[in-house]
């Protein structure tokens, strides 16, 4: 698990590290070069002072003026060697403290070389008038010490006042991620029912998208929830229901004394039983779809064939006329026949069960070839209800006397197992519905089916 | 007593009309809410048994209506839905009673007879005006002691002069009660029914009012 405060910390102490590393290199760079030019002046002023005594006569005197004083900072003692040279290569003197190897070099001004395994700056003075060579030079050692005291003298607060900026780092961000912890803390503090949307005007504007995320999922849960529990209650309504009936007429039976009234509720019995004995076959037809996710397309079947067999399981009622396009029998499609037969049927059933009186109810194919429609002549599904109508227990405005709210879910779920679309529609005219079996790949049409 | 049923399956209608019409009332039908809320608003039902899922919308609907405009009439909740939010979201609506189903007939009776009690302020669940009792849960009456036979509708029109003794029912009033939407109602049916009822139970005790009604005389 990642933390937003120590991925802060981290990188706000690593930012900080870098700026101090940064000012120490700097300071170390800029010292250096502005020391180097301060000794160096300091070098050639020695030399100068040293050869104005050497040009007046005084050597010894020269030699002892570049000594330091005793008492000076006694890391940095002896800094400055000197050497007088003649110009024939003895040595006329040297101060204290300077090497006896030469120092000097044959041409004039500022050099780096090296005596006795020891790197050294030196400034030479040649002057042939006199005779003489000044030397005067200091050890480069010497140097980067005093450069490198000056650069721990400066950063040893920063290393000091490097874990104290980590503790305010790590305090402040405490209190700036005050307001996250607050909104988590509301969060953390509801039961799983509670699913009203967090209060965003509050939250720091950086949190906000988060929020409106969180708002839009509690919506998302709530209707899902909404709907499951609407389901519940159409399937507890439509299962006991029907049992409530039954034991109505059958306690009728049972205290009647008149026959009249006694067979009267016996009828009543059977038209329940024959009902419920369609929901269970529906119930089961639901459940065998939803152990199989996918129906297997292999194998050709021909759709008129599918739909006399479902039509022969389905009364007519009086006065109804169903049409069946002849064309449907050249139409042969990839996928089982009995799951083909579950679609039709429940289409066929939805359709003649809605009719009000006299009608009709026509199977056609799509002038596209590329699927087939029925159309009743009932009173349709107001559009609002449309959506719904494919959803398990639900039963619209619009149900039928004998419905289980099964039959169009049914053959929803069953098209989508063989990759067919099912798109329903109010007709024209507000006159009944129009359902349509849309095939993703189009049927093979017109070819002459295996039985004819 | 008049009860409307309020339910959308054909089967469970039906058996509420045929079982309670057995126990004593007199019941009207009807699948939707619609047809529901015309019937409440035209006529005056003793009780009400309401579906909660109709094809139209939910019984509670018409409940909170009813309620929201002081309609008192006791109404039992009848629903799949029996779960005790449910059930408490019933009662809270205005429902005098739930039932979850499948229920018992018996037992609905028993339930609706007791909202007639209520309603009418009884605690005796039989009635007794001078010598006779009448008991709404077995049909029967009985005469200073003696057990009287009775057909559905004179027990009906004993009844309702029983319920108020001393208040006068008018013939239209009384016809409500005995018959339901699609019953023929001969025009002088009340007045046969009363005039058999005395001859059991002797002339003097139900009272005609001229041009208002019947009323039982009270024990004096």
């Amino acid at each position: 698990m990642t933390s937003l405060r120590r991925r802060l910390l981290m990188l706000l102490v690593a930012a900080t590290g870098v700026v101090w590393l940064c000012a120490v290199v700097w300071i170390y760079v800029g010292s250096r070069s502005e020391l180097e030019h301060v000794l160096d002046t300091r070098l050639q002023e020695a030399a100068r002072m040293v050869h104005s005594l050497v040009a007046s006569g005084n050597i010894a005197a020269a030699a002892t003026a570049t000594t330091m004083p005793p008492g000076g900072d006694a890391g940095y003692d002896r800094q400055l060697s000197c050497q007088i040279w003649s110009l024939d290569g003895r040595l006329l003197a040297r101060s204290s403290g300077a090497p006896p190897e030469t120092l000097a070099e044959n041409n004039e001004g500022f050099a780096t070389r090296e005596v006795n395994g020891e790197p050294w700056r030196v400034y030479t003075i040649v002057d042939p008038a006199k005779d003489v060579r000044v030397a005067v030079g200091d050890r480069i050692g010497l140097r980067d010490r005093l450069v490198r005291d000056l650069v721990i003298g400066l950063a040893a607060p920063a290393i000091l006042v490097i874990p104290l900026l980590g503790l305010l780092i790590w305090l402040s961000l405490r209190a700036g991620l005050k307001p996250l912890n607050a909104i988590a803390g509301e969060i953390a503090a509801r039961d799983g029912d509670d699913m009203r949307p967090v209060a965003a005007q509050a939250a720091p504007l950086e949190i906000r998208p988060l929020i409106a995320a969180l708002n839009g999922l509690f919506d998302k849960v709530s209707v899902a929830r909404r709907h499951e529990r609407d389901i519940t209650a159409f399937a507890a309504h439509e299962l006991r229901t029907p049992l409530a009936g039954l034991k109505t007429q059958a306690q009728i039976a049972l205290a009647a004394t008149d026959d009249a009234v006694r067979n009267g509720a016996l009828r009543q019995i059977l038209v329940s039983v024959d009902r419920t004995s369609r929901l269970a076959r529906q119930l089961l037809a639901l459940a065998k779809l939803e152990a199989r996710q996918k129906s297997s397309t292999a194998g050709t079947v021909n759709v008129g064939s599918v739909l006399r067999d479902a039509m022969s399981v389905v009364q007519t009622p009086d006065g109804v006329a169903v049409e069946a396009d002849p064309d449907l029998d050249k139409l042969n499609v990839a996928g089982e026949a009995e799951t083909l037969q579950l679609i039709l049927r429940n289409l066929h059933e939805n359709a003649v069960a809605h009719m009000r009186g006299p009608g009709r109810v026509a199977w056609r194919v799509l002038p596209d070839k590329n699927g087939i429609s029925v159309e009743d002549d009932g009173p349709g599904i107001p559009d609002d209800e449309l959506p719904l109508v494919t959803q398990r227990f639900y039963r619209g405005r619009t149900r039928s006397l004998s419905g289980t709210g099964l039959g169009l879910t049914i053959a929803q779920m069953a098209a989508e197992r063989l990759g067919i679309r099912l798109v329903l529609v109010n007709r024209e005219g507000g006159l009944g519905l129009r359902g349509a079996l849309i095939w993703a790949q189009p049927p093979k049409d017109r070819r002459k089916s295996p039985e004819s | 007593m008049r009860i409307l049923v309020v339910e959308d399956d054909p089967v469970l209608s039906d058996g509420l009309k045929v079982g309670l019409g057995l126990a004593g009332w007199t019941v009207d039908n009807v699948s939707r809410l619609d047809d529901a809320r015309a019937a409440v608003g035209g006529m005056c039902f003793d009780m009400i048994v309401l579906d909660l899922m109709l094809p139209d919308g939910s019984g509670l609907e018409l409940l909170s209506e009813m309620r929201a405009r002081g309609d008192a009439t006791p109404v039992l909740l009848l629903t799949a839905i029996d779960e005790t939010p449910d059930r408490i979201r019933g009662l809270d609506a205005g429902a005098d009673d739930y039932l979850g189903k499948p229920f018992d007939l018996d037992e609905l009776a028993a339930r609706l007879r007791a909202l007639a009690r209520r309603r009418s302020g009884r605690a005796d669940p039989v009635l007794r005006v001078g010598g006779i009792t009448l008991d709404p849960a077995a049909l029967t009456a009985t005469f200073d002691g003696e057990s009287l036979d009775l057909s559905r509708r004179e027990l009906a029109v004993l009844s309702a002069l029983m319920e108020r003794p001393g208040m006068i029912r008018s013939r239209a009033e009384l016809e409500d009660r005995l018959y339901g939407w699609q019953e023929e109602i001969g025009s002088n049916a009340v007045e046969v029914h009363i005039h058999n009822l005395r001859a059991k139970i002797g002339r003097d005790t139900i009272e005609t009012v001229r041009g208002l009604g019947y009323r039982i005389r009270r024990p004096s």
